[in-house]
């Protein structure tokens, strides 16, 4: 969508996803420039676009999403009715343009509908594909549907987060799917990179389920070792004391951690009690895990006075790791988010201004963008198969009457 | 995937999967640490499997000689310098560039290389804050939380391979080497989903729900999320919609096999249970002989069960239950190998499966490569032009 200059200008992606894994794979790519087609149909619009608030004015409306805005600005969207012939045979031609597929259906709908990898390589023979899925192409629960909400259950996070003594808790929304959308992105680019320089195509079997399971390798390491099963243990850590949450003045919270006596001397002295560093209960970190609790009141009784962000800062002057809780709302004034311009605002037709999240990284020489907020439903077809695919005035028109973009 | 490309990792833990990631995907992944430094840690371990070992000192003007000398002919240096560091200056972009226009470096480090708080001192649990996750997990009424594992380094290495691989896409069409950023505070971002959209939109602060599903019943109620059973918590929850109806159905087919009382479940009709209409004392009804039914299964016979009915709901796996996961026995995604030590080590295999195979790992954590050696590969691989 610009006529800059990006890293992936002239990839071209065809992205038949819905939802999270595979529109957010979409999302980075066209971030760094590359020509993402998102494709839906009317009939079975991407569920993220209608099922989840919020909405514009509170009213759900398939071109009023925020849950759908957020995973894919910067992308061209189509609408392909992929139970009509005509809309198969327009998507055959979308595979053949692309550079990489995208799929995130469940096991084998891509092949029954004649787009599989075979078929893809056939239009295509460099073509770079990805399918993911809860829990990947095959084994014995590989059609299972599910959730990434409780795929974050069966992959550990859950029961790995809370008090020891309390139930385990919930992550927000699809947790595992975004650690499998970019161990995704990291799997296509290496494909494509491949097909550029030796032109072979690839096809990625990606389950969210094992790419999560990336992200507590450790934890299944020692498990396999020494038989030690982790276990949730609040916001402690066996390498640091004090290492938690404390609740300051107006509802905020502040994180701190000392990873070594020295540091804990520093802190001590912010807090107003140089003593507590010589103090035999906190003077190790050994004495400091034993008497965490004593700590922590000791602690909390300072930080309840504290603004958050002050003490923050402060601690950070006295070279003490510290951070405020940001919630949602403060990423939005978060000085160092805002200095690296994570979020811009753009125009959405609809919704109007939106902000939209960038990225984690950018790169010095071409550096990336949001080009545009994301796109309404089927807002692309004529551009797409007309300007990108080449297909002519009176076929479209033909394709059209056949319910091909249905 | 990657086969032919060098990689020099020198990041600290904020970075590491970076690497492995990369390794997983064919690179030849070198991690260097200064000599007498512990490599013994599970965390180190587990991340820096498939990648060589490099025992070199950078501090010293010998080692940064010889870093030198290897920049030339390597492809990614992967690094976690901060403003201020040792090391830093000698890292700069500028000064590398000079000794290599195609080398693409990717800094992941806190916050970013640049900005008010690039210096600021952050582990994982300052990532998590500092990044929204955390004011999202927990207790609504009790302390933000933090995955007990570390995830904040996971996502900012997992979004550094991306960065790295876009630069390295435009590379091989341009030539040009270049700069890749990272910030962990960025990457944890992606942990909360949406959740920005409804401060954006609606001026709503999203907060944290423990455990228990909240804001889907416009009447207040809230759902359950995690049930005990014999061994350990389920997690399920009452969905509407198709797949909801067909879980719900399931569900009670299956207690009603096994005589499990139903209590109101026996007249609920799927078809028109609307989640956002109940009211608290109606969905307490409804999750009573659940509640009970649940009680006397193992996660494993839910797991199973579910998965053979298709509902949708899984067991909360310990590490143990995922060791002994048969989806993933059957996807070969356990390797194992002999660690440093002579014994076995059971790692988690390659990321993802690639044109039907699951890529080997092809070092144990620790294989040492000496320098020279390394030097001597890498001329001739720059030579036939693999590089």
């Amino acid at each position: 969508m610009s006529a800059i200059s990006q890293a992936l200008s002239g990839v071209k992606v065809a992205e038949f996803g819905a939802y999270a894994a595979g529109p957010h794979i979409g999302k980075m790519l066209a971030t760094f420039g590359a020509t993402v087609v998102h494709v839906e149909s009317r009939s079975r619009p991407d569920g993220f676009r209608a099922e989840y608030p919020p909405y514009k004015d509170g009213k759900p409306g398939l071109d009023r999403g925020g849950c759908f805005a957020i995973f894919n600005d910067s992308k061209y969207a189509v609408t392909l009715d992929l139970k009509n012939e005509s809309g198969v045979d327009m998507a055959k031609r979308l595979i053949g343009w692309a550079d990489i597929v995208i799929e995130n259906m469940r096991p084998e709908v891509m092949s029954r509908l004649g787009l599989g990898y075979e078929s893809a390589r056939e239009l295509n023979p460099g073509v770079v594909m990805i399918s993911s899925c809860n829990m990947g192409q095959t084994g014995p629960r590989a059609y299972t549907p599910g959730f990434g909400s409780q795929l974050s259950a069966l992959a550990g996070f859950c029961g790995l987060t809370g008090s020891p003594e309390g139930p385990p808790q919930l992550l927000y929304g699809p947790y595992i799917d975004f650690i499998a959308s970019s161990l995704g992105a990291a799997a296509v680019l290496a494909g494509l990179d491949r097909q550029r320089r030796i032109g072979q195509g690839a096809l990625i079997d990606l389950a969210q389920y094992e790419s999560g399971l990336m992200f507590v390798a450790s934890a299944l390491f020692d498990y396999h070792k020494i038989g030690v099963v982790a276990e949730r243990a609040g916001n402690s850590d066996p390498n640091a004391a004090p290492h938690d949450a404390y609740p300051c003045r107006a509802g905020g919270w502040l994180v701190l951690s000392c990873w070594s006596d020295d540091e804990f001397g520093r802190l001590a002295g912010m807090l107003g009690q140089p003593g507590l560093a010589a103090d035999l209960r906190f003077a190790t970190i050994e004495a400091r895990k034993i008497n965490e609790k004593d700590l922590s009141a000791i602690i909390s009784q300072w930080s309840l006075s504290q603004d958050a962000e002050e003490a923050a800062t402060l601690l950070q002057t006295a070279r003490v790791h510290a951070y405020p809780v940001n919630t949602i709302a403060d990423l939005f004034r978060d000085p160092q988010l805002l200095y690296r311009h994570v979020w811009r605002r753009r125009r959405h037709g609809v919704i109007g201004d939106l902000a939209c999240y960038f990225s984690s990284f950018d790169l010095s020489e071409v550096p990336g963008d949001v080009t545009g907020a994301a796109p309404l439903l089927g807002e692309h077809n004529s551009m797409v198969f007309q300007d990108f695919l080449g297909v002519s005035d009176d076929e479209y028109v033909e394709y059209q009457a056949k319910g091909a973009f249905d | 995937m990657l086969n032919g490309y060098t990689i020099l990792d020198l990041s600290n833990r904020v970075g590491w999967l970076a690497g492995r990631l990369l390794a997983d995907l064919g690179a030849d992944v070198i991690r260097v640490e200064a000599p007498g430094v512990s490599i013994a840690g599970a965390d180190w371990q587990a991340y820096h499997v498939n990648k060589r070992l490099l025992r070199l000192d950078i501090q010293t003007v010998d080692g940064k000689r010889t870093f030198d000398q290897l920049i030339p002919d390597i492809d990614i240096l992967i690094d976690s310098a901060q403003p201020g560091d040792a090391f830093v200056q000698h890292l700069d972009w500028a000064r590398l560039k000079q000794l290599n226009p195609r080398l693409i470096k990717v800094s992941v480090t806190p916050f970013g290389c640049e900005g008010p708080r690039a210096g600021w001192l952050a582990s994982d649990i300052e990532l998590m804050a500092a990044g929204g996750a955390m004011s999202l997990a927990g207790e609504p009424d009790g302390a933000p939380m933090r995955v007990t594992v570390p995830q904040s380094y996971g996502w900012a290495g997992a979004q550094a391979a991306v960065g790295a691989l876009t630069a390295v896409v435009h590379r091989t069409a341009t030539g040009i080497g270049q700069h890749v950023d990272v910030s962990a505070q960025a990457a944890v971002i992606l942990a909360s989903s949406h959740a920005a959209a409804f401060w954006d939109m609606d001026g709503k602060n999203p907060t944290r729900c423990g455990a228990y599903l909240t804001g889907r019943s416009m009447k207040g109620a809230r759902y359950r999320a995690f049930w005990p059973c014999l061994d350990g918590y389920l997690n399920f929850m009452l969905y509407g919609g198709p797949a909801g109806r067909r879980t719900n159905t399931q569900l009670v087919a299956w207690m009603r096999e096994l005589n499990s009382p139903l209590g109101v479940l026996e007249n609920i009709d799927w078809k028109r249970f609307d989640p956002k209409l109940a009211t608290q004392d109606e969905v307490d009804e409804l999750e009573r002989p659940i509640a009970n039914f649940f009680l006397g299964l193992t996660k494993r016979k839910f797991l199973d069960e579910a998965s053979r009915r298709e509902m949708l709901g899984y067991p909360v796996s310990t590490m143990a239950d995922i060791a002994a996961d048969p989806q993933l026995e059957a996807r070969d995604f356990w390797y194992d190998l002999t660690g440093p030590d002579g014994h076995q080590q059971r790692h988690c295999g390659s990321f993802a499966i690639v044109d039907g195979v699951r890529p080997p790992l092809r070092h144990a954590p620790g294989e040492e490569v000496n320098i020279d050696r390394l030097l001597a590969e890498l001329k001739t691989d720059s030579t036939s032009g693999n590089a």
